[in-house]
């Protein structure tokens, strides 16, 4: 197969960028997107010409650190079933001109061509995305049961991967899917009830200290994710962070 | 040269209690002079890190990944064992501890594996607390599966992510620890090389891979927790950035590499469709349950489509061969028969790498609702790579690399023979002998993180009061040097070759000559062609752009130089142990039914090896595998 | 780590929830519900229109009645829209930094065309708010509509009824009604669901259904009170004009 691609090409985050085009020529339809780019790379590379920068790592749709927009789309969603690692070139016509852009956020600064800064994730966590537990300190593991279903919706959170599509795909570059799916995980455990208004003040003050845009319901997050996080742990982060800042407007401490 | 495991005296089952007992400890206000450098953070970095921080040290943690979340212990599925007992299937700490050591074929350390298997079961109640989302049952409380290489159900699981909900815990740790300034995160950073002094590890160089610095850390201990070496292959379920060059710039700095020649093979993997192809991608063992494994018996079958051959034109080797096991005979064994079918031209798809697993009987026996159930996520994975409806044709499957048991020599305190250089999880060589356990190596990250190091670091630190090293010693900047002429030196060649192309052709080779099955000839071969590849490499390879910036090129290449260099050590290895055993299979040493035949009168031991110099072969320096409670027998599984 | 994690100055609780992200959009949900509830009630009202001349006239009497007390209502809807204003731009001036540099191509996937225009249905309605109050309540537009009088149960009312009939009979009048109406819908098929959604009174289950129910409900609003100018258009009340 033959694609004309338009891709993003940046040199630093401070230097202006703008889409060159390349043609991707005898690709195989069982070509991966990626490896897509990495047959038009080698071809730069053996040409003497600077390759094309992407992110990428475990290219089986779990590290989260893939991350284009193609078309329009995180991760060409649209077509794919999750990840940009895992969308396949039989999914594009042949001879289609395919736009391939970096994920786009204030808060996620450009480092070169498709690649991304999202350290601003990582803060995030620190704010509050954890459970404060000493190594050892532990009580016996099955000494608190924790119902089936609160489990099972603890791990429909956890199953984020960090990915931050849901951030590119939102018009405002909100980052809410991402918060409440770490907000809900720890939550909703039994192990993290003691933080958990902590947890949630410290994560969206972060989360709006880091210049994220605000949630405006358009679910584009939710059709995006490659984990299929569901936008109503937004709506439960809303409710648990109105509870906990009330809670500390009234002087309660903790 | 001599290795001095440190193994505690005293019976097996007391030596991990004893040694605590009597560990050298180190008082909190003392614990904060210590600064600690961690290579890694995935399971055995990250939670060492947080752990250690906890503690009170100092800790600066690297990682070449933009966030210590995507280290690739992420990506595994299946789950972590721990000797819980839960199911009151008989389970118990030794009876992990001796699956451990049978499955690894007899070539593990008695104690340390004993350790492995009596901390497992702590690991389970730090990751709860931790708020891990195990599975669990109605009742609330935890479950747990059975896997490969036991007959109790002992392993603990996250849907298909285990891996990533147990780096997940270890990476809040982390997290939290940054917050409280303990630890120093310095992501998308690598470190290019070890710094001695004294013969002392105590520091190391890095390269910023977004501007392009080379910088010095000095610390007190430095601990490598950078996974294992599987894609020296090329072609593996590891991801794209894991490599071999930290633990490879520290044995050319002296630390010795035991037994690289243990590489672990996965049998259902989804065959390689192209020489584009970058990496393999694993499917869940349990589809042998099911599936049945056929290729044609006549090469000439080969290209039709799977309809097209009759029942009485297909083998199904597996079952010819192992009449008792068949489709379920071990990782190994099924491994290296697919190899076979192959090797003999019988193989389908594109190049004939592969051989089908066939749903089509379990379909008509359960139905196709039932398989659906069972399978549903990993039928839809297949048909998203491949394009094919395995409920319609059978699926084709291969081996893939996927696990390196090899690594660098560790003792009892997971330090390495330089001082100060400690080693954790995939990284060092210590736990699974020749082959893992499914489940295995989440345990092992963890424990060597969690429960070890935080304990067996003190050993050495103890000895280091009043030695701080002061970071302008001369070894920080000549390192620096040698590594800052190295990167310009990659730069400079500006040939027409890419690094993933030589790292293609490396693969291949090493595949062929060192993957499922090795013999002398094959071995000799490839250390015959690896120089010459890496001297092509040298004078072709193509690295565009500067040092001073993001360049991947760079990245890469440097890697690659690397692997070159370790593919000769891996077949020195593999070429040295005559005999087959685990993950190492040498068609010279077979029984005549094809299983392995090991040789316990002269391999029991640890071969690590020494480097001597570039373009000088290493030594070998033995250390031997005492057996003071179990007593080695022959794997059957006829 | 280059971003601080709390700023230098403390702030009281209350204005860090006020002004943190959710709260900004809690207050923009909590004005809407007002509002929502204000045009429901302004619906119910118009709707007596077809009761005839005497009820409409007599249900406005009754609000004028009200006395100061009518000016505190309009204060207070006054405030409402200020505050739902207010937050919806400050909202919309950070989701616009949020990204400095836009996408050169970008795509939906999810986004309905009714929360995709959010902004410009809001800001059109704002306007047709201004000038339906210029019309029907202040009677700038055409000032002949503050001498409309009729003789209700024997007292001299204004003829609210007259007036509607009058005001909706200029086609170019009644199309600004309709369209403008019809973005309000717009603006309610989006605002009244994601107003349970950013209250937290949503979930995976009940999000269809107070979707649903939102946009039902968007639209039954747009049928109510167009069904006035239609009926005008078509002839309905023209005995009034004699």
């Amino acid at each position: 197969m033959n694609f004309h691609l338009k891709v993003w090409r940046q040199k630093a985050s401070n230097a202006p960028g703008k889409l060159e085009s390349y043609e991707a020529k005898n690709i195989p339809a069982e070509a991966s997107f990626l490896e897509m780019l990495d047959i038009v790379n080698d071809d730069l590379v053996a040409k003497g010409q600077e390759p094309i920068a992407f992110d990428h790592d475990c290219r089986e749709g779990i590290c989260g650190m893939c991350s284009a927009v193609i078309n329009g789309v995180p991760h060409g969603k649209d077509r794919g079933v999750g990840t940009t690692c895992q969308l396949y070139m039989r999914k594009f016509q042949d001879g289609e001109t395919i736009t391939i852009e970096p994920f786009r956020a204030g808060s996620f600064p450009i480092i070169r061509d498709l690649s991304t800064n999202r350290a601003a994730f990582d803060r995030i966590i620190q704010a509050g995305g954890f459970i404060s537990e000493r190594s050892g300190s532990a009580p016996e593991a099955n000494s608190v049961p924790i119902p089936k279903t609160i489990a099972d919706e603890a791990m429909d959170a956890a199953a984020c991967i960090g990915c931050g599509a849901c951030v590119a795909a939102c018009p405002n570059s909100s980052a809410m899917l991402f918060v409440s799916a770490k907000v809900n995980h720890l939550n909703l455990l039994p192990q993290g009830k003691p933080e958990k208004h902590r947890r949630v003040l410290g994560m969206v003050k972060q989360m709006d200290a880091e210049g994220f845009g605000n949630c405006s319901n358009y679910y584009e997050c939710e059709a995006v994710c490659p984990a299929h996080v569901p936008a109503s742990f937004i709506t439960s982060m809303n409710r648990e962070y109105t509870v906990a800042a009330a809670r500390k407007s009234a002087g309660a401490t903790g | 040269m001599t290795l001095d495991s440190k193994i505690p005296a005293g019976p097996l089952d007391r030596k991990w209690t004893t040694y605590k007992n009597n560990a050298k400890v180190i008082a909190p206000n003392n614990k904060r002079k210590f600064d600690l450098i961690i290579v890694g953070s995935g399971l055995a970095g990250a939670s060492a890190a947080a752990t250690l921080a906890e503690q009170g040290f100092n800790v600066k943690c690297f990682c070449y990944q933009d966030s210590p979340r995507r280290a690739h212990s992420i990506a595994a599925q299946g789950g972590i064992n721990a000797a819980k007992n839960y199911q009151n299937d008989g389970d118990s700490v030794y009876r992990l501890f001796y699956d451990t050591i049978k499955g690894g074929d007899f070539r593990a350390r008695e104690a340390n594996v004993h350790r492995l298997a009596e901390v497992s079961t702590s690991i389970i109640d730090q990751c709860v607390a931790q708020g891990v989302p195990f599975a669990r049952e109605y009742g609330g409380l935890l479950a747990n599966r059975s896997f490969g290489g036991a007959q109790v159900s002992r392993t603990f699981y996250a849907r298909g992510q285990t891996g990533q909900q147990l780096l997940l815990g270890a990476y809040q740790a982390l997290e939290a620890q940054i917050a409280r300034g303990a630890v120093k995160m310095y992501s998308r950073t690598e470190m290019l090389d070890l710094v001695l002094v004294d013969g002392h590890a105590k520091g190391i160089v890095t390269r910023d891979m977004v501007t392009g610095e080379i910088a010095t850390h000095a610390g007190d201990a430095v601990l490598l927790c950078t996974g294992g070496y599987g894609n020296v292959f090329y072609l593996s379920t590891n991801a794209k950035g894991c490599n071999v060059t930290a633990t490879f710039r520290a044995y050319k700095r002296g630390a010795l590499f035991a037994n690289p020649c243990y590489t672990q093979i996965h049998p259902t993997c989804i065959p390689v469709s192209g020489a584009y192809q970058s990496k393999l991608t694993l499917m869940s063992e349990s589809l042998r349950n099911d599936g049945r494994v056929w290729a044609p018996k006549r090469k000439e079958d080969c290209g039709k489509s799977p309809a097209d051959i009759p029942e009485d034109a297909r083998d199904y080797y597996l079952e010819r061969k192992y009449p008792s096991y068949g489709n379920l005979a071990p990782r190994d064994i099924s491994s290296r028969s697919a190899k076979e079918a192959c090797d003999e031209g019988r193989g389908v798809g594109p190049g004939g790498l592969g051989v089908y697993l066939d749903f089509a009987d379990s379909i008509k026996r359960f139905g196709q609702k039932t398989i659906e159930e069972r399978y549903g996520n990993l039928f839809e994975m297949y048909e998203n790579i491949t394009g094919e409806n395995a409920y319609e044709r059978p699926m084709r499957i291969y081996p893939a690399v996927h696990y390196t048991m090899g690594g660098l020599w560790v003792d009892y305190n997971l330090m390495s023979n330089i001082p100060g250089l400690h080693v954790l999880g995939e990284a060092n060589f210590s736990d699974h002998g020749a082959n893992r356990l499914g489940a295995s190596a989440l345990m092992q990250g963890l424990a060597d993180g969690y429960f070890v190091i935080p304990y067996t670091i003190g050993d050495y630190l103890t000895s280091q009061f009043g030695k701080k090293v002061d970071p302008r010693h001369p070894a920080f900047e000549e390192t620096k040097l040698q590594t800052t002429a190295r990167v310009q030196r990659l730069l400079d060649v500006k040939g027409n070759r890419s690094a993933d192309d030589f790292h293609r052709e490396l693969g291949l080779l090493v595949w062929d000559k060192c993957g499922m099955a090795r013999d002398r000839a094959g071995l000799t071969e490839a250390l015959e062609k690896i120089p010459k590849l890496k001297e092509e490499f040298w004078s072709t390879i193509s690295v565009p752009g500067s040092g001073e910036s993001f360049n991947q090129a760079l990245e890469k290449a440097g890697r690659v130089a690397d692997f070159l260099e370790f593919a000769e050590v891996l077949c020195t290895d593999a070429l040295a142990r005559e005999e087959s055993c685990g993950g190492h299979f040498r068609t010279e040493y077979q029984t005549p039914e094809g299983e392995a035949l090991r040789n316990d009168e002269d391999y029991m031991h640890v071969a690590a090896w020494k480097y001597e110099g570039d373009g000088v072969a290493p030594t070998l320096v033995k250390e031997p595998l005492v057996y003071e409670t179990v007593k080695p027998a022959t794997r059957s599984y006829k | 780590m280059g971003v601080s994690t709390s700023s230098a100055k403390s702030v009281s609780p209350l204005a860090a929830w006020l002004f943190s992200s959710i709260g900004k959009k809690t207050v923009v949900a909590v004005t809407g519900i007002f509002l929502v509830l204000f045009v429901c009630g302004h619906l119910l009202g118009n709707l007596t229109f077809f009761l005839g001349p005497d009820i409409i006239n007599s249900y406005a009497k009754h609000l004028r009645d009200l006395g100061p007390f009518l000016w505190v209502i309009r204060a207070g809807l006054l405030a409402i829209l200020v505050l739902h204003i207010f937050f919806t731009v400050s909202l919309w001036k950070e989701n616009h930094a949020a990204r400095p540099e836009k996408y050169v191509v970008k795509n939906h996937v999810k986004a309905t065309i009714f929360s995709r225009t959010m902004r410009l249905s809001g800001l059109i309605v704002f306007a047709f708010v201004i000038f339906h109050i210029l019309h029907y309540t202040a009677r700038t537009i055409d000032p002949a509509f503050q001498h409309y009088e009729t003789d209700l149960h024997g007292e001299m009312v204004h003829n609210v009824y007259k007036m509607m009939v009058v005001g909706f009979s200029v086609p170019w009048v009644s199309a600004i009604y309709i369209v403008s109406l019809g973005l309000l819908a717009f603006h309610l098929s989006h605002g009244i669901a994601s107003l349970f959604q950013t209250l937290g009174l949503s979930n995976k289950q009940l999000r269809p259904r107070f979707e649903f129910a939102g946009r039902a409900l968007a639209w039954l609003l747009f049928l109510g009170f167009t069904s006035i100018p239609v009926a005008v258009l078509l002839g309905v009340g023209r005995e009034a004009l004699k």
